[in-house]
């Protein structure tokens, strides 16, 4: 195991490919091999979501990122999410039909893209998703991305597992309503207003800095890009580089890691199939089924 | 907790249709599996490192193009190279019969033609994820009859 962790470390990537499945698949705990996480409030940032609404352009965006940061020598990896069928538990992952940076062969040893599935974590991010983060930054990648499923405003779980919150708007994305609504929106150190070549991006960004005026000097910037035709990207590239985190969110954090970590021990139970299959047949009500599961936890997967 | 197998689907080469590909991704998505699509015209270096770093054990490659004879065995050597001898590699696509002994020698495990059911594939995965030596590069000389 200590050899195999070296490779890792060392720059193999298949070897650590290998140790992320295992994190993911729950036969191995980052803090088996691993002495700490990193620190969660400081004021550079290893890991940072990027969320927003499907169909934004999240996925351009982050890979015209890639490319920028990649470009000036920083290790950056991608992990994207995707959802897995709640009937099947099978999932496409497709978002690296659009990285171009991994193909790229004068950076792409300095991108590491990794797809992954939600499971069976109802959020858009799977928390094991901070721990393959913390696994990654132990290989020596600087900079963690964290690409969430396209969610929408009350979807608060990517706060859990990132040190900086992205969020990716669209152009025309309803009137100047949507930016007063609370939710998502709140919590983000800065905001992108995507497809800026689009009309009415302008003037969703004007909205949204007037709603964000109104809370004052810790205020998120605003900036618009487009990660097609390239507009904007190396201004943001920089921006995001040195984000502050806004300390908007430090709440929200612990209140999504404290839910997603209770949600995670009843998913993890042994009885869990049992009790979902009670449930289906009718044999369980909801009280009885959270009696069953809030017994004895079992923090690991099997 | 059955883990799901993770299984890239690549379309190497200039070919531009990838009908074939969405279907046999599709099914494999429906039988619970995590299937990671690259997208059309890769190179094999770009695939094999698709595999390597998404940790997968299954590699579907697709052509309707016919440089199946050349790509196919290309990225089988390129993912032994890179010690990915263990991944599982089939292939579909307009693929003639008389084309396949030589796949097979490369260590492609199943040749899948147009026609072919979902389920065969789906019964394929089964039986080669059940195997030890049915890695790409593991010297086996199984391979998997299929019916079209």
């Amino acid at each position: 195991m200590a050899d195999k962790l070296q490779q890792a470390i060392s720059g193999d990537r298949r070897v650590m490919a290998r140790f992320l499945s295992q994190i993911e698949n729950g036969d191995l705990l980052v803090s088996e091999v691993l002495d700490d996480g990193h620190p969660i409030e400081s004021d550079s940032w290893s890991t940072m979501a990027i969320t927003g609404a499907p169909g934004v352009g999240k996925s351009v965006l982050v890979d015209a990122l890639m490319n920028q940061w990649a470009g000036q020598g920083l290790r950056v990896a991608l992990l994207a999410v995707d959802p897995s069928s709640p009937r099947t538990g099978g999932a496409l992952l497709g978002d690296r039909v659009r990285m171009s940076s991994v193909d790229n062969p004068d950076i792409n040893e300095r991108v590491y893209v990794r797809s992954i599935a939600t499971r069976s974590s109802s959020g858009s991010v799977p928390l094991i998703v901070e721990d393959m983060a913390t696994f990654l930054i132990a290989c020596g990648w600087e900079r963690i991305l964290i690409e969430t499923v396209g969610s929408g405003q009350a979807e608060l779980r990517c706060a859990a597992v990132a040190d900086r919150i992205v969020v990716v708007e669209g152009p025309a994305r309803g009137d100047g309503v949507q930016a007063e609504k609370a939710g998502l929106l709140e919590l983000a150190d800065i905001v992108l207003v995507n497809k800026a070549d689009l009309e009415g991006a302008e003037r969703h960004a004007g909205e949204l800095r007037e709603s964000y005026a109104l809370d004052g000097k810790d205020a998120p910037d605003v900036l618009l890009t487009s990660g097609l035709k390239g507009m904007g990207v190396e201004e943001a590239a920089l921006a995001l580089l040195d984000l502050r985190s806004s300390g908007r969110a430090l709440r929200a954090r612990m209140r999504e890691r404290l839910l997603g970590q209770h949600e995670r021990r009843l998913v993890l139970h042994p009885s869990y199939n049992d009790v979902l299959n009670g449930l289906c047949e009718g044999t369980f009500d909801i009280d009885e089924a959270l009696k069953e599961l809030q017994g004895e936890g079992n923090e690991r997967a099997s | 907790m059955e883990q799901p197998l993770r299984i890239v689907v690549a379309k190497p080469g200039l070919d531009g249709h990838d009908r074939g590909a969405k279907v046999v991704a599709r099914a494999l998505r429906d039988a619970g599996h995590e299937v990671i699509y690259t997208g059309l015209r890769r190179t094999s270096q770009q695939i094999v490192d698709a595999v390597r770093d998404e940790d997968a054990r299954f590699l579907g490659l697709s052509s309707l193009s016919g440089a199946h004879a050349h790509l196919f065995p290309q990225v089988c050597q390129k993912l032994i190279e890179a010690g990915l001898d263990d991944v599982i590699v089939f292939g579909g696509g307009i693929i003639p019969q008389e084309d396949r002994p030589a796949l097979h020698q490369a260590g492609i495990r199943a040749v899948f033609g147009p026609g072919t059911p979902t389920s065969e594939i789906l019964e394929f995965i089964q039986q080669a994820s059940a195997k030890n030596d049915s890695g790409v590069g593991q010297g086996s000389d199984w391979y998997w009859e299929s019916s079209a």
